[in-house]
């Protein structure tokens, strides 16, 4: 059984306000010297067998069509 | 001739599929009411996907929506030419289903806005809109989380360039839309998505006004005179 990790993040040119909202807080909390954070999703897939080519290209294909939105977001897919 | 008829999906966590045929039939014409789980659109004349949190608005507003199984068959009606008109959650499935281009994002003050918003038609000729004037202002309710339009320059362009933006806010804009965007068409201009409620807006005992019959007489005057 293999587990591969889909990271969906919002392309760098869409406003992220969250990730806005959670930077205006650090100073607040003490935390200097951070300029910027982005908030995404991680997603992790169990499969059945191993994580081989014909697998990742399987979970890359799902990661297009319904767990990132291509449109305003990117994915990276790697294996855990 | 028989009362046009419209088709109103609901999905699992729709809400307003109750309002929009109550708006369909003050406007003289015949709701049928459609389920998410059937592979029939039941010969219906245009369809409306009516505002909720279809699905919970799980993973996205409208992402797990685009793949119920009635939706192969509005899409491919859609293709082909039959009027869809998306409210709220609407509007995010057709852009789920890239019926229409661009995306709904949170709004921009990440706080759900429910308030009586000011819109302007900037385009009185689609299928939904013929029967407002162009530039025209109606003030109709507005509510959602996710109701910041989203695209890429090149698409807003293109959009603004061949009249594609149906609606836009006015006075103020409640969710961060790039260009005030409030509601878009495709290029035939027989799919149009409106991120505020005029079905909200049909009565003058309930609504804020009765601005909102207009996007539900443009169908029915379409369908008698087609």
């Amino acid at each position: 059984m293999a587990r591969v990790v889909v990271d969906v993040m919002l392309k760098p040119e869409i406003l992220d306000p969250q990730g806005q909202a959670i930077a205006r807080k650090l100073p607040q909390m003490g935390y200097d010297g951070v300029v910027a954070v982005r908030q995404g999703k991680r997603f992790e897939v169990e499969l059945e067998g191993d994580a081989d080519e014909a697998a990742l290209e399987r979970v890359s294909k799902i990661a297009e069509t319904l767990l990132a939105n291509p449109v305003i977001e990117n994915y990276e897919v790697r294996v855990l | 001739m028989n009362a046009a008829r419209v088709g109103i999906i609901t999905f699992p966590g729709s809400l307003d599929d109750k309002d929009a045929a109550r708006a369909v039939r003050l406007s003289g014409s015949e709701p049928v009411a459609l389920w998410h789980g059937d592979h029939d659109l039941q010969s219906v004349d245009a369809v409306v996907l009516p505002g909720g949190f279809s699905y919970g608005d799980y993973l996205r507003a409208g992402a797990i929506a685009r793949f119920a199984p009635l939706m192969t068959e509005l899409v491919a009606a859609a293709g082909a030419g039959l009027p869809v008109l998306g409210i709220c959650n609407g509007f995010q499935v057709l852009c789920e289903s890239h019926l229409l281009p661009g995306a709904l994002l949170p709004n921009a003050g990440l706080h759900f806005v429910c308030r009586d918003q000011r819109l302007r038609i900037e385009n009185a000729d689609t299928a939904w809109t013929s029967d407002y004037g162009e530039g025209q202002e109606l003030v109709i309710p507005i509510k959602n989380r996710d109701g910041r339009y989203t695209a890429d320059r090149e698409t807003l362009n293109e959009l603004a360039d061949s009249g594609r933006i149906v609606a836009r806010y006015v006075d103020l804009n409640p969710n961060g839309s790039l260009d005030d965007i409030a509601g878009i068409c495709n290029e035939a201009g027989n799919v149009v998505g409106l991120m505020p409620h005029p079905e909200h807006a049909v009565e003058s005992l309930t609504g804020p006004s009765t601005d909102g019959l207009g996007f539900f007489t443009s169908i029915v005057k379409r369908l008698v005179n087609a």
